[in-house]
């Protein structure tokens, strides 16, 4: 699959010599759901907006579709949308002329039957005629996607895009940019929900501190990077852990008939044949077994550990 | 260029200016029937003429002027301050928009919200007063170059502006003392010799002076110097734009 977008070597520094970003270099591929992961202030927003040229960036190259964005921003930004953060909308405006405002900015003709369309696709139709601020939360992130996608860009970045909402309302919006990206948007998003990245992404960034320190696909980062837990239910307590379970780093639950043991998947070798076999040995009954694997979040609480412990000894 | 992008930043701020047509036009139409009453019935009865024209219709262009300039500056600082405050700039920003592109959909509605009040204004005087306009062409000419200049000048205060009071320092501190001092009411011709070429180095006198003259013909410097003073400011503005939005224009950071 080609790339849609290409970061090379970017660099930003804010006036007050805040380094945001240094020396991204980042490939997207077209079709692809995408997900930037970091804490806050990590330079997620920096970086989308270096790329949708609502920030300059210092040194360094961006391109979309092979094209430059800062020579080329006429091509490259017709076919890009960006959903902000913040619920940055004019209050006083109604919905139909909020989104229509936008396809016209993007230098597009007006087309009232597209709109309509995406209006109601995004559940907005009954809302069209409503002022911005007599929507609830949830419907004014409606409405700022929509105005992304007025002028049916090819590249969407959603900034956070189920900051501050509900449950409810979260899956809601993944529903919308699984569709999206099955009518072949790619879609960037930056979010530090990682159980948004894990429910949405194809492929997954983690940046800290302007730095981008890992570029996977999900399910390998969740796989390579990830440690299993097995858990071991016995039918009667261990009272007292010797012979020889004792060489094992394993823990008990509260009731001691709960063993849990954590092994990497990336070994060559797990030892959790030989703790069968010595949980058996040892006398004891297995009454169930069951798995567990590390979650995105887990993953990415280590790797940020990891990564300020360095950028410390650094 | 982007002529739908254009198209919708003017239309979205005409749009503005129907919303609060009210408000809009009640105030600059309020303002100048109370100046025509202190200035022309109370004033104007002890001055009945200057340069032979009577005092009431001596000060309708000087009037217009005044809210010509303050309106275009108020329109367009807001217009473009407005967005920078609600965040909604980003989309501005993101757009295949140029700098040119911004700045004409902005001034340009601001310039036309000032031209319709000033239109309004001729209209509201010929209630009160005898309003002659030997040059139509001229007063058009200079109605419309100073609406863009000062549109011009309002945007670049929206650019710097940190704050709402901020739109209102300029305006409040330069421009109205200006045009007040800038023969607005009178002739400098009236003024002790000192205060007269005090008066010269006003450019707003000479604005109000060109404008005067395209009504009826009379002025106080020349015609020549009046519209080489309003290219001169706009020429300073439109560079002075150019060159903040090749820095990245105080919004981008």
């Amino acid at each position: 699959m080609k790339n849609i977008l290409e970061i090379n070597n970017v660099t930003k520094f804010y006036k007050n010599s805040v380094k945001a970003l240094e020396n991204v270099n980042l490939n997207i591929k077209e079709g692809e759901i995408f997900a930037l992961l970091g804490p806050n202030g990590a330079g997620k927003s920096t970086l989308i907006n270096s790329i949708c040229g609502i920030v300059n960036f210092n040194t360094g190259t961006i391109k979309i579709n092979k094209m430059d964005i800062v020579k080329n921003y006429r091509n490259t930004r017709k076919i890009t949308g960006i959903v902000p953060q913040e619920l940055n909308l004019e209050s006083f405006e109604t919905v139909w002329n909020n989104v229509n405002y936008s396809r016209g900015l993007f230098g597009k003709k007006p087309d009232h039957n597209y709109i309509e369309k995406l209006l109601k696709q995004l559940s907005l139709w009954e809302k069209k005629d409503s002022k911005i601020k007599e929507l609830s939360g949830g419907m004014k992130r409606r409405v700022l996607i929509a105005k992304a996608l007025s002028h049916q860009p090819k590249l969407l970045f959603l900034d956070e895009p189920t900051a501050s909402v509900d449950v409810e309302l979260r899956k809601d919006m993944w529903d919308v940019v699984k569709k999206l990206n099955k009518d072949g948007v790619t879609i960037i998003l930056t979010t530090h929900y990682i159980e948004e990245a894990e429910e949405l992404s194809d492929r997954v960034a983690v940046i800290n501190d302007g730095k981008i320190i890992l570029v996977d696909e999900k399910d390998k980062l969740i796989k390579k990077l990830g440690e299993k837990t097995i858990k071991i239910e016995l039918f009667e307590s261990i009272e007292k852990i010797n012979g020889n379970l004792s060489k094992y780093n394993f823990t008990l639950d509260q009731t001691n008939k709960i063993i849990s043991h954590t092994y990497n998947l990336n070994s060559n070798t797990t030892d959790i044949t030989e703790l069968l076999n010595d949980v058996k040995k040892d006398g004891f009954k297995i009454k169930d077994i069951n798995t567990e694997q590390s979650s995105l979040e887990e993953i990415f609480i280590k790797l940020i550990q990891e990564n300020n412990n360095e950028l410390v000894r650094n | 260029m982007n002529w739908y992008g254009i198209k919708s930043i003017y239309i979205h701020e005409m749009e503005r200016f129907r919303r609060t047509l009210f408000q809009s036009l009640a105030s600059p139409i309020i303002t100048t029937s109370l100046y025509f009453v202190v200035f022309g019935s109370a004033i104007g009865s002890r001055i009945t003429e200057i340069d032979g024209i009577n005092y009431g219709s001596y000060i309708v262009p000087g009037m217009i002027m005044l809210t010509i300039l303050t309106q275009s500056i108020s329109n367009a600082s807001f217009a473009f301050y407005f967005p920078r405050f609600t965040n909604t700039i980003y989309e501005i920003l993101a757009a295949p928009l140029s700098s040119f592109e911004i700045v004409l959909g902005f001034v340009g509605a601001a310039a036309s919200k000032s031209l319709i009040i000033g239109c309004v204004i001729i209209l509201t005087a010929n209630f009160f007063v005898d309003v002659r306009i030997d040059h139509p062409l001229l007063m058009m000419f200079f109605l419309i170059l100073t609406s863009i200049t000062f549109a011009l000048f309002g945007f670049i205060i929206g650019m710097y502006a940190e704050g709402f009071e901020g739109l209102q320092i300029i305006p409040i501190l330069i421009i109205t003392p200006l045009v007040f001092l800038g023969g607005s009411f009178y002739s400098i011709n009236m003024l002790p010799e000192f205060w007269q070429k005090i008066s010269l180095l006003n450019p707003v006198l000479y604005l109000i002076s060109g404008f005067r003259y395209s009504f009826y013909e009379v002025s106080d410097v020349s015609l020549f110097t009046s519209t080489l003073t309003i290219l001169t400011i706009l020429i300073g503005c439109i560079i002075f734009i150019t060159y903040t939005f090749s820095k990245g224009y105080r919004i981008k950071d």
